[in-house]
């Protein structure tokens, strides 16, 4: 019984763990999902996040929902410049070339943040009171926060999903997806197309930025590395460029983490999440939910 | 061969050092007057090589303050055998090749008989080497590296002294706590994988629990970059500790207190003095610090007359609390004062076997004596916090 109650608890770790993985998975997928690019500045526009949503609350006095809101409406500006700026003079280079200028843009972002906002790590304000929950006689503890980041991932993917099958913008995202001349062809404005994807791409991991900050209240220029990372690989895990494959990767990453420190050795979490990795591209490239296309040759 | 680029590194400056003395000398400036008959000298030069601008300013700046009011309660009362003392300030700009050029600079140009600071152990590494050439006590009120005072082949560095503890002394005292105060039997520590201080510190302490009788029931690692520490915390909550080491800075400290605070451990976590931010409090919040107690090498709010005299007057000259880098500067500066006035007259080598033999002096951060490693044996302090977070004084501990 004991023994469960402790799984059941890194269960729980694993999942809230695993919530913020996807969040930032979401956007990685989204954007591979339209453009094929690996926008390795997406864990640095959701530490920009973190921080517009630190100042909202800080210096502007704003609550949690106007602050979430800000937040989301400016890294998508800031996301929609980055495409146009960094992005968009390389559509038709090598994808290697987008790779690496990626790679830059996430260089900038970090140590240009740090010469504005200093590396000193910055405390979160608590912005909604956190309220303990707990089961089972106090074996197992859960906390509010938790269930926020939980509801938020699964609302902005059930959103998301929306969007995508759904709307007008939704069909132009598939159809520039799909085959971009062919789309150009038929009316599709393929660069607004980008922009919106790129938008909402980086309106979720301001959402994310914002959440994470409340959940550890503590920020800092670097945050977006290792999370990005981890959020990348579960994007991969699921299955990149499908939206339900990015949720369900990072919940997997989050529990797969959660059980190596809890029963093995906590040193060995990352090697063990980039080791599933590496098993996942060699037994099924596509990733969990990824179909078996063959390429054409 | 790191040894060997640093005599090179040195010798360069000390040579390029020698041709700006040179053409100093050539103009009229300072008249290298005749060696004036070893009369009493009309002051005494003490070289301060501080961090007052950069990264860690905030340290060199609370250390300098101190140090110059002490000088001046000094001199006040008729500076050391009569003859005031004077301190000469330099910043080095918290980096580590500006620190070896101002003691140098200090030592070549300025003359000085003895050097105090710099703050942090990276600086003042950088610095012993030049006062072991020149052979000028060097004095650091807050290098905790164990290096500062024994080279690499464990042989004590000759004009290298610090007056405060080393890092491991803490471990020492975490577990001694733990066992005598918290009656702890067992206890769980979590180390910051990549921290030589946390490292440092982790091992002393499980050998002193371990020696005393206690037990280690869990020995978990994370690395600087962690946030989440949920999932190791569950495990080490199961193991059912009686308290949590953990020798971290602020921001990884903050957030494990908070977290297995979360997850329901309720027994008390100690920790060392990275936990003394101001940040701890908004990272961590007020109720997570409950039963959180931490070493530290002074409390301002400790109830030694000295100390309250001490916190009374830097309040009112600075305006602000004495942080333990001011108390730890103070008592700096009064064993330099003590030294000299032991050694009689105003040279480097009779002040640097004054020091050495500092026996019992008795300062604002507890009694110190100077060991065979250049060490001094003192006494350390426990701080807890209140229900609003705020640091309380616990106890103080004397080795």
């Amino acid at each position: 019984m004991e023994d469960l109650l402790i799984f059941l608890q890194q269960l729980i770790n694993g999942i809230s763990l695993g919530s913020i993985y996807a969040l930032i998975a979401l956007g990685y997928t989204m954007v591979y999902g339209i453009i094929k690019l690996i926008n390795f500045a997406h864990g640095d526009i959701y530490m920009v996040g973190a921080y517009v949503g630190f100042f909202a609350i800080t210096k502007l006095n704003m609550s949690f929902i106007p602050a979430l809101l800000t937040s989301m409406v400016l890294c998508s500006i800031l996301g929609i410049i980055i495409e146009r700026m960094a992005y968009k003079p390389l559509r038709n280079a090598t994808r290697i070339a987008a790779l690496i200028t990626a790679i830059g843009v996430s260089l900038l972002l970090e140590y240009g943040g740090m010469l504005i906002v200093t590396p000193q790590p910055r405390a979160f304000p608590e912005v909604f009171p956190q309220t303990k929950i707990s089961f089972f006689e106090g074996k197992v503890y859960m906390t509010n926060q938790q269930l926020v980041i939980f509801a938020v991932t699964l609302i902005l993917m059930v959103l998301l999903q929306f969007i995508v099958y759904k709307t007008k913008t939704g069909k132009a995202m598939r159809a520039v997806s799909f085959d971009k001349d062919a789309a150009l062809l038929m009316g599709i404005n393929i660069n607004n197309t980008i922009s919106a994807t790129f938008a909402i791409g980086s309106a979720l991991a301001a959402a994310a930025g914002v959440l994470v900050g409340i959940y550890y209240t503590s920020i800092s220029p670097l945050m977006g590395i290792i999370p990005g990372l981890k959020a990348f690989v579960a994007a991969v895990l699921g299955g990149i460029g499908i939206i339900p494959g990015a949720v369900v990767g990072g919940f997997l990453m989050g529990i797969i983490e959660a059980l190596v420190s809890g029963y093995g050795a906590s040193t060995w979490r990352d090697a063990v999440a980039f080791g599933i990795l590496i098993l996942i591209l060699i037994i099924k490239p596509s990733g969990i939910f990824g179909a078996n296309i063959r390429e054409k040759v | 061969m790191k040894l060997s680029k640093k005599v090179a590194l040195i010798l360069v400056l000390a040579f390029l050092v020698t041709i700006a003395g040179g053409c100093g000398g050539s103009k009229p400036a300072p008249a290298p007057a005749p060696a004036p008959a070893p009369e009493k000298p009309k002051e005494i030069l003490i070289g301060a090589n501080f961090e007052l601008s950069g990264n860690v300013a905030t340290f060199g700046i609370s250390a300098v303050n101190a140090i110059e009011m002490a000088f001046a309660e000094i001199n006040a009362g008729g500076g050391v055998n009569g003859i005031p003392l004077k301190l000469v300030k330099v910043d080095n700009k918290s980096d580590t090749g500006e620190a070896t050029n101002v003691a140098t600079k200090l030592i070549t140009q300025d003359k000085v008989v003895a050097l105090l600071g710099p703050v942090t152990s990276t600086n003042v590494l950088g610095a012993v080497p030049v006062a072991t050439q020149y052979k000028v006590p060097l004095i650091t009120p807050t290098g905790t590296n164990p290096k500062i005072t024994v080279d690499d082949s464990g042989k004590t560095r000759e004009w290298a002294f610090r007056t405060c503890f080393i890092d491991p002394f803490q471990g020492f005292v975490g577990a001694n706590f733990a066992i005598n105060t918290l009656k702890a039997k067992t206890a769980a520590i979590f180390i910051e994988k990549n921290s030589d201080y946390a490292k440092g510190l982790a091992e002393v302490f499980e050998k002193t629990f371990t020696e005393k009788g206690g037990k280690i029931v869990a020995k978990e690692y994370f690395v600087t970059e962690d946030k989440d520490f949920r999932a190791t915390l569950t495990k080490i909550k199961a193991a059912n500790p009686d308290v949590l080491y953990v020798p971290s800075y602020y921001e990884q400290d903050g957030l494990i207190a908070k977290q297995a605070r979360e997850l329901g451990y309720t027994k008390p976590i100690v920790g060392a003095d990275g936990w003394d931010s101001e940040k701890l409090l908004q990272i961590a919040g007020a109720k997570a610090l409950q039963e959180v107690y931490f070493t530290n090498h002074y409390s301002p709010q400790d109830t030694d007359p000295k100390l309250v005299k001490f916190v009374e007057n830097y309040k009112a000259k600075y305006g602000s609390v004495p942080d333990a880098l001011a108390a730890l500067g103070y008592d700096a500066a009064y064993i330099l004062a003590d030294a000299i006035k032991r050694a009689g007259a105003p040279e480097p080598a009779k002040i640097k076997d004054a020091l050495a033999a500092t026996k019992g002096f008795v300062g604002v951060t507890g009694s110190v004596s100077i060991d065979d490693k250049h060490n001094p044996v003192k006494g350390a302090v426990i701080i807890t916090f209140d229900k609003d977070g705020k640091q309380i004084f616990k106890e103080k501990v004397n080795p």
